[in-house]
């Protein structure tokens, strides 16, 4: 069978990756790739055209391609991709918004991909160490890119009400880290001295840029996509803990009483050095676990890189050196470890 | 033995070879004479030394960088075997001289519920029945307890519960942990237990809603009813601040003889005389399919763990020579 896929959000990392290698796959056809803004990477053989998924152009577009794959990949993260929160929150709700009201219409559209994020779980002290795709939130996002992927989500839901002949695939990924790709948590984990959370070492998870995409990539290729058609988690094995991550990396860390670091943070902010939203605190704070049984059971996918080895992925991809001399030699082992 | 060589064990080999050690001691004495075989002792334990220090400088350095496993719920078990509990042994040994009982009750390995009374007005119960668990079982089995929301909220309490391998009282965590083979702790108690007043002593409190019988009966592993004594003693509550303790975010705020009169000093518990029991396994596994979503069988299941923990303590209490052994 052939396919044609219209994928958004192809002018970033993931979305323009997953763009490229859609396009490579022999039993897709076409590739359709539209942003807002023109692509930084090479996109092969997709398809770009710079359309704005807020307004009602994307219909015609999916008319014109006989789209009958959707991957959406187009929530962005932080609000200096946008140029402000305002922009960021209209890319990713009337954005999202328009594209479904495209699918409704659509007589070709047959499997929705919804790229989203497992912090729509937001993460505190009443949550249990796993979160499975069923548990449900006890402290919701309640601002930025968390919220927005929640309100996504929920007008995904309603979608999948409206249209039950198309499968819809949400993918709530982990913090997605590795060699190439830039994130909040990779300018995090970047800074020079690491500030971090007094009296709380969170737990965290990652998934490596290459098995997010793996995934996206085998959930919407699937031959049956309403066999994959729900809610799924997605990240690597096993877990770190933040002291444990800073160490990894030799890196010095400070921490700061809660209520302190949301003050420095907002600066750091500003400078455009990190993300310290309220939430993004929380997070360091409390950290999250997601159970990755569902898609591994049904789907038959897991992830290549544990979360540890994601990370040593990450620290030696952006040459992050050792600031703290002793760990050198203990670098050095990992390393080839990794290779 | 076994426990003397655990504390010192920032090496894995370290109880294997001072066994060997020992062994060939024995063998060198029995052949006093031979001067090269008794040469070869003293480089022995040269060596040995060395490698400890070795096993030291590694242990730190492996710290250092990061490098040792924990699980998904932030356990981290040689952090725990080696310094969190490194100042809770003395304590154990020495000060409440804990009396460990019915230990072959715990089975070797596999899921298994610890339910035990609370109290003494901080947790040191539940930390003293790990260590027993982890030092005394010939598996040295670790106990994952199940604690208040309060616990996950607390700065440093927090990091702490968590290193130690503890999660959150809740459904989802208890049948995880049960199903993965691990053996549960609960107090079902709770704040009730640990903060009730001297003059309640032994008497059990309310048992919660019987979640954790759910759980037990949900993944078909045993309840171990445990009884601990000994633990009513070392803070004796007679009052308590309710202003402070609004102002402090604490449940309570407790008035002990000595706390907070003494200030630090008051912080000092009473060197009571301890016996933890393990009691026989009551088994859920032969339950009918479905009792755990039955409501009668679980309240009754609760009710029984309960009556089993409460005869439990009053027959220890009647031999129990003394309050302070």
């Amino acid at each position: 069978m052939t396919r044609s896929v219209l994928v958004t959000g192809a002018a970033r990392y993931l979305g323009g990756r997953v763009a490229a290698r859609l396009a490579e796959h022999p039993d897709v056809d076409r590739v359709v790739a539209v942003d807002i803004v023109p692509p930084r990477l090479d996109l092969g053989g997709a398809e770009f055209i710079r359309a704005d998924i807020r307004n009602p152009v994307i219909a015609k577009i999916m008319d014109a391609a006989d789209v009958d794959t959707v991957v959406h990949a187009g929530v962005i993260a932080t609000p200096m991709q946008a140029g402000g929160r305002a922009t960021m929150k209209d890319i990713n709700v009337i954005g999202t918004m328009q594209l479904l009201a495209a699918c409704q219409k659509s007589a070709t559209v047959r499997h929705l991909v919804v790229k989203s994020t497992a912090s729509v779980y937001g993460s505190g002290p009443r949550d249990p160490a796993m979160f499975t795709e069923d548990t449900a939130p006890k402290h919701p996002p309640t601002s930025g890119w968390a919220k927005d992927s929640m309100e996504v989500e929920g007008y995904v839901r309603g979608f999948a009400r409206r249209r039950p002949d198309i499968a819809v695939s949400i993918l709530r990924f982990a913090n997605v880290i590795g060699p190439s790709i830039d994130t909040a948590m990779t300018s995090y984990f970047s800074l020079p001295v690491i500030p971090t959370v007094l009296g709380f070492d969170a737990r965290l998870q990652f998934l490596h840029e290459d098995d997010c995409l793996d995934a996206m990539q085998m959930i919407a290729l699937a031959e049956d996509p309403m066999a994959c058609a729900g809610v799924y988690n997605v990240a690597g094995p096993g877990a770190l803990m933040l002291s444990q991550a800073v160490r990894r990396l030799g890196r010095p860390a400070i921490a700061f009483p809660r209520a302190l670091l949301g003050v420095a943070g907002r600066s750091l902010g500003r400078a455009g050095l990190a993300d310290f939203s309220a939430e993004q605190v929380r997070f360091l704070t409390y950290g999250r676990v997601i159970d990755t049984t569902r898609i591994s059971a049904d789907v038959g996918f897991t992830a290549r890189w544990s979360t540890p080895d994601a990370f040593a992925a990450f620290a030696l991809g952006h040459q992050l050196t050792p600031l703290l001399p002793a760990f050198a030699a203990q670098r050095h082992e990992t390393e080839q470890g990794v290779g | 033995m076994m426990t003397q060589a655990r504390i010192l064990s920032f090496d894995p080999d370290g109880p294997r070879r001072s066994r060997k050690a020992g062994s060939r001691t024995s063998g060198a004495s029995s052949a006093a004479k031979d001067p090269s075989d008794s040469d070869a002792g003293g480089s022995e334990s040269g060596m040995d030394l060395a490698a400890r220090v070795g096993g030291a400088v590694d242990f730190v350095r492996r710290r250092l960088s990061g490098d040792y496993p924990v699980d998904e719920f932030g356990f981290d078990p040689e952090l725990l075997d080696t310094v969190l509990m490194a100042p809770m042994r003395p304590l154990f040994r020495s000060w409440f001289r804990v009396e460990v009982r019915g230990l072959h009750n715990v089975p070797d390995d596999g899921a298994a519920l610890v339910v035990a009374n609370h109290s003494g007005t901080i947790a040191v119960d539940a930390v003293m029945t790990q260590l027993a668990l982890l030092d005394e079982h010939p598996e040295h089995r670790h106990l994952r307890m199940l604690g208040a929301d309060l616990v996950f909220a607390m700065p440093f309490l927090a990091e702490l519960a968590r290193k130690a391998g503890h999660t959150l009282a809740c459904m989802a965590d208890a049948q995880r942990l049960l199903a993965e083979g691990q053996l549960v702790g609960v107090w079902p108690e709770g704040f009730k237990g640990i903060g009730k007043p001297f003059a309640e002593r032994y008497k059990l409190q309310r048992f919660g809603r019987g979640g954790f019988v759910a759980a037990a009966v949900r993944t078909g592993a045993p309840i171990i009813p445990t009884a601990i004594v000994g633990a009513e003693e070392i803070y004796p509550k007679i009052g308590e601040i309710p202003v402070l303790a609004r102002l402090l975010g604490m449940p309570y705020f407790p008035i002990t003889p000595t706390f907070p009169w003494l200030g630090p000093l008051g912080m000092v518990p009473l060197p009571s005389k301890w016996i933890i029991e393990f009691g026989e396994p009551i088994r859920t596994d032969d339950l009918p399919e479905g009792s755990a979503d039955d409501p009668m069988t679980i309240l009754e299941m609760t009710d029984r763990v309960r009556e089993t923990i409460q005869q439990g303590l009053y027959r220890i209490l009647v031999d129990r020579p003394g309050v302070f052994g």
